[in-house]
């Protein structure tokens, strides 16, 4: 580890200042990311801006039609939530598939999609419930909120504050864990709208995070297991490592979607 | 049995203080003054070093020290060791390059040490290293030992020609060209024994001190072998004699192999704190354990078997090249010839054997000994041979075993072992019992409706613990003894000291060899502790690996501790007034016999230590007896494991829904924690099965670098085993012993392998069998089966 700063500011005004003006600043929300990266000397971050002290941006609350829940909510408490398994059931059974036990106690909604990992859960509900991200100075469709690898739409000094989920007809994620980092090798989350359906991909492609099109129209058509029974993925725009080649992930998109389905019931 | 003796579950008693956070390990320890050491390491695979300056980093705030190879070399710390000599086939000693501990002029692994530097502070010498400027000539590299040996191949050490280091051959070729002329059947198998990063819990570390009062070093160091460590740093790195230099391995938070070797850390340690006049400590993190410590198996392997038209085998003929990584790390040699090429005959009567070794250099972390080291291979050829012989002939695989199990003992196997007793057709039948065997077809079409194919794999195998009798591991090649040494020190009060060769880095030995002392004399449990672990203490030992410390550690002690009752049984007759023939010694008394006069083995120890009441000219006062025992033979623990997966074939992903394991471990001295041996060596060898792929590129870096690419077993992947056990005591020891340690290792990967290509009806699994190696496999046959019915 680099030595650092360390500042817990108490307001989000505070803390967007602070990161807009210290050099190398990262804000810090559960660090199951950031630390390992820091330890490993892999982050140069010089200033840490700690999110722990600031009130009113956890929770989960109901707004309308959507769920809301704050920046600053753990997995644990997304899984565990009456409120989340009542309104989208498959989204609290995602938070408890992330990391371990650790991560799910420490981790946070915001700190996630804000780091964007092309293997993380979170970026596939949120872009399949089609959720607006709400920070500090705008709101942000999640469509123009994740832009590739480990790479967002937010500014320096931008602080999520929390996320705005429409609540569908019914949802379900179906993921097949990278064995060794419990990430998602490949990750599946289909949304029904009844008008709509929307159907979102993590850990398989080459630019994170992507609608799949092809999907949702055989499910607009109709929504079963069924109907998903010839699709396959890639080659191209696939991910490819040592734990999955392209054909394979191609392939698990397929049956990933097929099982998503099924459990959405 | 007694509540406490040898068979009975005894918790752990170190378990206390380790689940506590009170146990001490070499982190743990903090000298005054001390300084630590961080090591600058290659980020090449293989490359010159065309400019190393050090003087920026020297400069740099809390350094103390930046060096190099070449001051080592100036102060004539002598190269790293390989400890056991093989001969190639022509004759000719092994070619082996040269180890030092900071590199000279070329670095030969990811990882290989440059420098370092000793500074105030961790986060200091960090700094301080990122400062010292080298550059790399960067070389062509080779991670492949298949590719090793190819002329064009980068050569990595002049003294090794095409990065061969020897060419080694066990058995009778002649022989085995003829049974292979009458086979009626021939099985093939084109085999790589995946390379095994260790992964024990705690990393290694090192802290050194040296005292210029006494002119002496202190040496804490994660070690399983800490007399070993400092013969070798003593005889041949020259850091200080034997006499002046004291080596602990305080607890060691697990081992698996990869803390017996003598590593450049640890030496670089002691070297400097002499230098820099202060305790130099150095502990690997994560990433540095996985580019440093010494990785297992890693073979390439062609192998086929010759049968009858019955099933009988006639006979056996292995290739192997063996990867010995970039240096010869301390018993490397050793692993892939005498304790590979002698266990190939598994539990069966082999006529012929004939096997061919070469070992290899590559531009990887140096290969040595890893659970089970050398047997796990050998099992796996065997029996995966086993499996695909029965299915290639549409025989049942446990009738073609059963046809071929040797059942008459002692048997000499054409691999030099002579097995002295066992009988497998005991654990075999045991564990199909525990298994369920008869209800697997049933279980087999319930899966199917749930869309899974269900599979069932079998291994019989057998390993060659107890190592070894000194006299033939040195005819074979070995630079040291491999006997083992006890003392048993008796207080006055009479609680027992007993001070082992033998070293614990979880097995347990506090509790078991105190079973096993406390209840030869009789007394509490309690009364004995366990001491080992320091060079300043026990006098001597060979340390613990192999599945030793069982046969023969714990001989030594039993020899030791009935020194001590002919001992006190002379005291006694004394104290009780009678001849030393008519003294009993029986649950913790010495009785004259025939009379209701008695005294306890506590009133003994008093008068032994007064000796007030007998002839001190002719008995010497004090109770304290030692002993070195060397073992006649190795011993053969052996058994049967069977596995029984279930394949989703959409994903290719294997649960293993249940595991049963009969063992015969001779005696049984703590059930509980033999049980935990066996689940932990199960673990492991699942690990290799099935999820660890320790990964280099074409150039020679490590793919799978830390947990988030490297997939470590857990809880999650594995069942609850069904774990039982068999005995045939062993001959070759008073206790009957054979030991338990690897044999989970050993056993299960050939198992799991069978159960998955039995499931899916495809050999064409190669280990780990992931999710997608086993989906592709799927695929494959599928396709051929469609063409075939076209």
């Amino acid at each position: 580890m680099y030595a650092f700063a360390y500042h817990r500011p108490a307001s989000l005004k505070l803390a967007a200042a602070a990161l807009a003006k210290q050099k190398d600043a990262k804000a810090l929300a559960g660090g199951h990311s950031l630390i390992p990266t820091m330890k490993l000397r892999l982050s140069d971050a010089r200033n840490i801006v700690d999110l722990g002290a600031i009130k009113g941006i956890d929770g989960i609350a109901l707004k309308g039609k959507n769920l809301e829940i704050g920046a600053m909510t753990r997995h644990v408490a997304v899984a565990g939530s009456p409120v989340v398994r009542k309104a989208i059931p498959a989204l609290a059974e995602l938070a408890s598939l992330i990391g371990d036990p650790h991560v799910r106690h420490r981790g946070t909604l915001g700190g996630s999609i804000a780091h964007n990992d092309p293997s993380a859960d979170y970026p596939a509900a949120c872009l399949a419930l089609g959720a607006t991200i709400i920070t500090t100075s705008r709101k942000i469709p999640a469509e123009k909120f994740f832009q590739g690898l480990f790479e967002t739409a937010l500014g320096k000094s931008e602080i999520i504050t929390a996320v705005s989920f429409p609540i569908p007809k019914r949802a379900g994620y179906a993921k097949f864990p990278n064995p060794a980092s419990r990430f998602a090798l490949v990750g599946v989350f289909v949304a029904d709208f009844g008008k709509d359906v929307r159907v979102a991909v993590t850990g398989a492609g080459e630019s994170g995070v992507f609608r799949a099109k092809e999907i949702e129209a055989e499910l607009k058509k109709d929504f079963s297991a069924d109907a998903l029974a010839n699709i396959r993925f890639g080659p191209k725009g696939i991910m490819s490592d040592i734990h999955g080649d392209a054909a394979y992930r191609g392939h698990l998109i397929g049956v990933m979607a097929r099982r998503a389905v099924a459990a959405a019931g | 049995m007694s509540a406490t003796g040898i068979g009975a579950s005894v918790r752990r008693t170190e378990d206390q203080r380790f689940i506590t956070g009170k146990g001490h390990y070499t982190d743990d320890i903090t000298r005054p003054g001390q300084a630590y050491a961080y090591f600058l390491r290659s980020p090449h695979a293989h490359a010159t070093i065309k400019k190393l300056d050090t003087r920026k980093a020297t400069k740099m705030p809390g350094v103390v020290a930046v060096l190099t190879g070449d001051d080592l070399a100036a102060d004539k710390v002598g190269d790293l060791i390989c400890g056991w000599m093989i001969t190639s086939k022509d004759g000719t000693p092994m070619k082996a390059g040269p180890h030092p501990a900071l590199a000279r002029g070329k670095v030969r692994h990811v990882g290989d040490q440059v420098a370092v530097v000793i500074a105030n502070t961790l986060n200091q010498a960090k700094d301080a290293a990122g400062a010292i400027e080298v550059e790399y000539g960067v070389l062509a590299a080779v991670a492949d030992p298949a590719k090793a040996q190819d002329p064009r191949a980068p050569q990595i050490h002049d003294a090794a020609p095409r990065n061969t280091i020897y060419e080694w051959a066990i058995g009778d070729a002649a022989a085995v060209g003829e049974a292979f002329k009458s086979a009626k059947h021939v099985s093939r198998l084109n085999i790589t024994n995946n390379r095994l990063i260790p992964n024990a819990m705690e990393p290694r570390a090192a802290n050194a001190e040296y005292d210029s009062g006494t002119d002496s070093l202190t040496l804490w160091v994660t070690s399983q072998n800490p007399h070993v460590h400092r013969l070798v740093m003593s005889a041949f790195l020259g850091l200080a004699p034997e006499h002046k230099f004291r080596v602990i391995a305080p607890d060691v938070g697990g081992g698996f192999g990869s803390k017996i070797f003598i590593y450049p850390e640890e030496t670089v340690c002691v070297w400097a704190a002499r230098k820099v006049r202060r305790p130099v400590k150095w502990t690997s993190d994560r990433s540095e354990a996985f580019v440093t410590d010494a990785h297992g198996r890693d073979h390439v392997t062609h192998a086929e078997m010759a049968l009858d038209d019955k099933g009988k085998i006639l006979a056996l003929r292995v290739k192997t090249i063996a990867n010995l990584g970039a240096y010869m790390s301390t018993f490397s040699s050793s692993v892939p010839t005498y304790l590979y090429a002698t266990l190939l005959s598994g539990q069966y009567n082999i006529p012929a054997i004939y096997c061919e070794v070469d070992a290899v250099y590559t531009n990887t972390v140096p290969v040595d000994a890893y659970r089970g080291a050398g047997r796990p291979e050998a099992c796996f050829v065997i029996e995966r041979l086993v499996e695909i012989a029965a299915r290639e002939m549409h025989m049942n695989p446990v009738d073609l075993r059963r046809k071929n199990f040797i059942t008459q003992f002692p048997h000499q196997t054409p691999v030099i072992m002579a097995y002295d007793t066992g009988n497998y057709a005991a654990s075999l039948d045991k564990a199909l019992k525990l298994a369920d065997q008869k209800g697997f077809a049933q279980r087999k079409q319930e899966a199917a409706r749930r869309g899974k194919l269900a599979g069932l794999g079998f291994s019989t195998y057998i390993e060659a613990c107890g190592i070894a009798p000194s006299a033939a591991v040195g005819s074979l090649g070995a630079g040291v003894g491999l006997w083992e040494s006890a003392e048993v020190r008796v207080n006055p009060t009479g609680s027992v000291e007993v001070l082992t060769g033998s070293h614990s880095h979880g097995q347990g030995h506090e509790t078991t060899f105190a079973q096993l002392v406390s209840g030869r004399l009789g007394i509490p449990i309690e009364q004995v502790t366990i001491v080992h672990g320091d060079t300043d203490k026990v006098q001597f030992g060979m340390g613990t690996y192999g599945s030793r410390s069982g046969p023969v550690g714990m001989t030594a002690i039993l020899h030791a501790t009935d020194k001590v009752i002919a001992k006190a049984k002379q005291v006694a007759a004394h104290v009780l007034e009678a001849g030393e023939g008519d003294i009993e010694f029986k649950d913790g008394r010495f009785v004259v016999a025939g009379t209701d006069k008695s005294a306890a083995f506590g009133e003994i120890a008093l008068q032994a230590y007064v000796a007030h009441k007998f002839p001190t000219a002719q008995i010497e006062p004090g109770l304290k007896e030692t002993s070195f025992y060397d073992p006649t033979n190795f011993t053969f623990p052996s058994g049967c494991h069977i596995c029984e997966v279930e394949i989703d074939p959409e994903t290719g992903k294997t649960d293993i829904v249940r595991w049963t394991a009969v063992d015969d471990f001779g005696t049984v001295i703590n059930p509980m924690i033999v049980e935990g041996q066996v689940h932990g060596g199960i673990a492991q060898g699942v690990g290799q099965a099935m999820l660890e792929g320790c990964a280099y590129d074409d150039d020679g870096q490590l793919v799978t670098g830390s947990y988030m690419d490297y997939c470590m077993p857990r809880a999650d992947d594995l069942p609850s085993y069904i774990v039982d056990t068999t005995v045939t005591k062993c001959p070759s020891n008073p206790l009957g012993i054979k030991g338990c340690g690897e044999a989970g290792a050993i056993a299960s990967p050939s198992a799991l392998i069978n159960a998955i290509t039995d499931a899916i009806g495809s050999e064409d699994v190669a280990m780990p069998a992931t999710a997608p190696v086993v989906w592709r496999a799927i695929q494959k046959s599928q396709q051929q089966h469609r063409r075939a019915a076209e």
